[in-house]
């Protein structure tokens, strides 16, 4: 560790991890409700578990940023932290804020929590994703403006590189577009169509800035490759992802009140999509084929290029199926929109968390070299558990996509929907086969970082 | 392929493209902005159809069901309810909510279950006011069929 201020990324990285295992446990209860909907009603009612998942999914990238940017912020503007103090701050009020949300959740029925959180005053809550009470909306604002703050200062009086220049605008889009979650017409299509501005344009612009300037700056630091090199990549990646990943929300117009010419816009510019993904397999292979150093921390850059090639699956491959319009009419909200959104998360951002932990959390505890060999290879093992198991997911709900969408909305002979997704029991099983895969998975890789160290 | 390309050119595409991407999507966001009120009708969105929206949210249906093709997975898709349990005539849809939602939760074992909500009849018939108003949005002829 070469600045003391990065060490404050530590409780971050750890607090991510752990909001990581409480999303797959109910991910898991989630995937037993479905087989039997009598389990754990009416105690948790099904949209109770799902919110408690997505919420923690999201709170837990934020940590993972944030960990994973004071962690290179430093290191790239080659001076201390503005103030570790408010990193410090920051961490404790995000984890009460996000901590009280969960509980309020799970003890609160949601109409009586709304009432309770001045939710009359200025309506934002019940819309997918952004359930959250107006105080904890505003307290992410906070935290956010708190965190950018401390990014700018310490950015302004340090060396600027093309990685803090992308990560930066990756994060100041974050925070404008998060902007939307407090803007709700009365008119369900205006709101749904600006609802997309926060959850289209994070993680298919913003946060891909973010993903492609940690994935650069690991790959600087274990292949040791000039840095003019890795610039022009990143460039030619977020440069792609601006190309179609703007005008690609389109894909969410085609269906859902807004006019015809989406469906042209939004088919081409998102078929376009996959390309940033494309490019960031060709960037990690390449970068790893013309390295200068043999990092000791091998796994990182596992998890690296497993990121790149997972993202690029999930992301790009998963959202191809459905992205053109004439395919999406039917496949529009169904199971197969399921599949690649768990893959997509999965492969491009919970991903560029492992990686960055990955390479970080060793140094931060005084294994410079990375963990030894051992720890390494539990974790390779961890990663491959929960790489299969995510697949596997991911290709248990494509099936059930595709028959769901020949049983409802192909032909003459159509059952209704709950029909339909009886039908399905025997692949909803396997879905959860594999979903316990991935926490054991999630297991073995906290098992690695108690691995003791050999002595030398 | 990419050894062509240099560092400033990969910058000026970043740049540029990024520009004339944005711009494009803010005058097609405007447009759409103008458009949106007559294709969802927003004339017939009565205070009814706005009390049956808040309600919509403060319960959260959207955790189990999807609506115009977005939510969750678990339970049918409700913009063309109306149409599917109501044969698209008022009178029919009406009664058919206030039964189903006084109904909640069904007693057959393992199936999927819907909560009880406790709502007023007032509160119910907004509610099916905001889905009658829902299932007439001119969404480009989805969902394709009736099951949703
Ligand atoms: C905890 C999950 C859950 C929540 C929350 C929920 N529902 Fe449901 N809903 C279901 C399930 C499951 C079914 C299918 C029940 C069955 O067929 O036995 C259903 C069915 C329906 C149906 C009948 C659809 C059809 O085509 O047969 C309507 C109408 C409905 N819900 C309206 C609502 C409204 C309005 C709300 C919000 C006030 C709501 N639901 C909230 C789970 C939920
Ligand atoms: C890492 C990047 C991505 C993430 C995290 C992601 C995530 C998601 C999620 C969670 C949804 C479901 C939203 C909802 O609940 O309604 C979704 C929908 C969708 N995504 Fe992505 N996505 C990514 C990239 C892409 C790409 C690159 C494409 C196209 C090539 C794409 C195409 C789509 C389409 C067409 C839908 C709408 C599905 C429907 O109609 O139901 N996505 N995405
Ligand atoms: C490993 C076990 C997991 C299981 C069993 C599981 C299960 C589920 C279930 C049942 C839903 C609700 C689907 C519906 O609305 O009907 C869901 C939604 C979701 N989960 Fe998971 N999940 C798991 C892990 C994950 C992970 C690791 C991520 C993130 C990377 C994730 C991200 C999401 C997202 C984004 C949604 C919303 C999907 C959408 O709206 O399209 N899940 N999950
Ligand atoms: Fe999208």
């Amino acid at each position: 560790m070469k600045y003391t201020s990065q060490m404050v990324a530590k409780p971050y990285f750890i607090f991510a991890l752990i909001l990581l295992a409480g999303e797959i446990l109910f991910g898991l209860l989630m995937a037993v409700q479905y087989l039997y909907g009598d389990f754990l009603f009416p105690l948790i009612p099904f949209n109770v578990l799902r919110m408690v998942h997505t919420n923690l999914l999201i709170v837990l990238l934020l940590f993972g940023f944030m960990g994973a940017t004071y962690y290179l912020i430093p290191e790239e503007t080659e001076t201390e932290l503005w103030s570790p103090k408010l990193a410090i701050i920051t961490f404790w009020v995000f984890l009460v804020a996000g901590v009280a949300t969960i509980l309020g959740y799970l003890f609160v029925p949601y109409a009586e929590l709304t009432e309770l959180t001045f939710n009359n005053l200025l309506p934002t809550m019940g819309r997918e994703f952004l359930e959250q009470p107006l105080p904890t909306k505003v307290g992410i604002v906070l935290v956010v403006l708190s965190y950018l703050l401390n990014v700018i200062m310490t950015i302004v009086k340090g060396r600027k590189t093309v990685i803090t220049t992308v990560l930066i605008t990756g994060l100041l889009g974050l925070a404008v577009f998060f902007l939307f979650a407090f803007y709700v017409p009365d008119n369900l299509i205006m709101d749904k169509f600006f609802w997309w501005f926060t959850v289209h344009l994070w993680v298919e612009a913003t946060w891909e800035l973010i993903l492609g300037a940690i994935l650069a700056f690991v790959l600087i630091k274990v292949t040791g490759v000039d840095r003019e090199h890795i610039d022009k990549w990143l460039y030619l990646i977020i440069a792609m992802t601006m190309v179609s990943g703007i005008l690609g929300t389109g894909h969410h117009f085609f269906y859902m009140g807004a006019p015809e010419y989406w469906l042209w816009v939004g088919s081409i510019a998102s078929a376009v999509e996959p390309l940033p993904f494309f490019l960031m397999i060709l960037f990690a292979y390449t970068m790893t084929r013309e390295r200068k150093i043999q990092h000791d921390n091998k796994i990182a850059l596992t998890w690296a290029k497993g990121t790149a090639v997972m993202g690029f699956l999930g992301a790009g491959v998963w959202g191809f199926f459905h992205t053109l319009a004439p395919v999406n009419m039917f496949t529009h909200g169904t199971q197969l929109t399921a599949a690649h959104g768990h893959l997509s998360f999965y492969g491009a951002y919970i991903m560029i968390v492992f990686t960055m932990v990955s390479y970080a959390m060793p140094i931060l505890r005084g294994r410079p070299h990375g963990n030894s060999q051992k720890a390494q290879k539990v974790e390779l093992t961890s990663f491959w558990m929960m790489n299969i198991g995510m697949i596997g997911l991911t290709l248990a709900l494509s099936i059930a996509g595709i028959v769901q969408i020949l049983d409802q909305r192909v032909g003459t002979e159509l059952i209704g929907f709950m029909e339909s997704q009886e039908s399905l029991a025997g692949i909803f099983m396997v879905r959860a086969g594999f979903g316990v895969l991935v926490l054991a998975g999630l297991l073995t890789y906290f098992y690695s970082f108690f691995v003791k160290e050999e002595a030398k | 392929m990419t050894e062509r390309i240099t560092k400033s050119m990969a910058k000026n595409i970043y740049y540029g493209g990024g520009t004339f991407a944005l711009l494009i999507f803010l005058a097609l966001t405007f447009d759409t902005v103008h458009q949106i009120p007559k294709r969802s009708n927003q004339q017939n969105m009565t205070e009814n159809v706005v009390a049956g929206k808040k309600l919509w949210e403060d319960n959260n249906c959207v955790g189990c069901h999807t609506i115009v093709g977005e939510g969750a997975y678990y339970a049918p898709e409700l913009m063309n309810v109306f149409q599917r349990r109501g044969g698209a005539d008022e009178g029919t849809f009406k009664a058919y909510m206030q039964s189903w939602m006084a109904a909640q939760p069904l007693d057959t074992p393992n199936r999927r279950k819907m909560p009880q909500f406790n709502l007023s009849k007032e509160e119910v018939d907004s509610l099916s006011d905001f889905l009658i108003w829902t299932s007439k949005v001119n969404a480009n002829e989805w969902p394709p069929t009736i099951e949703g």
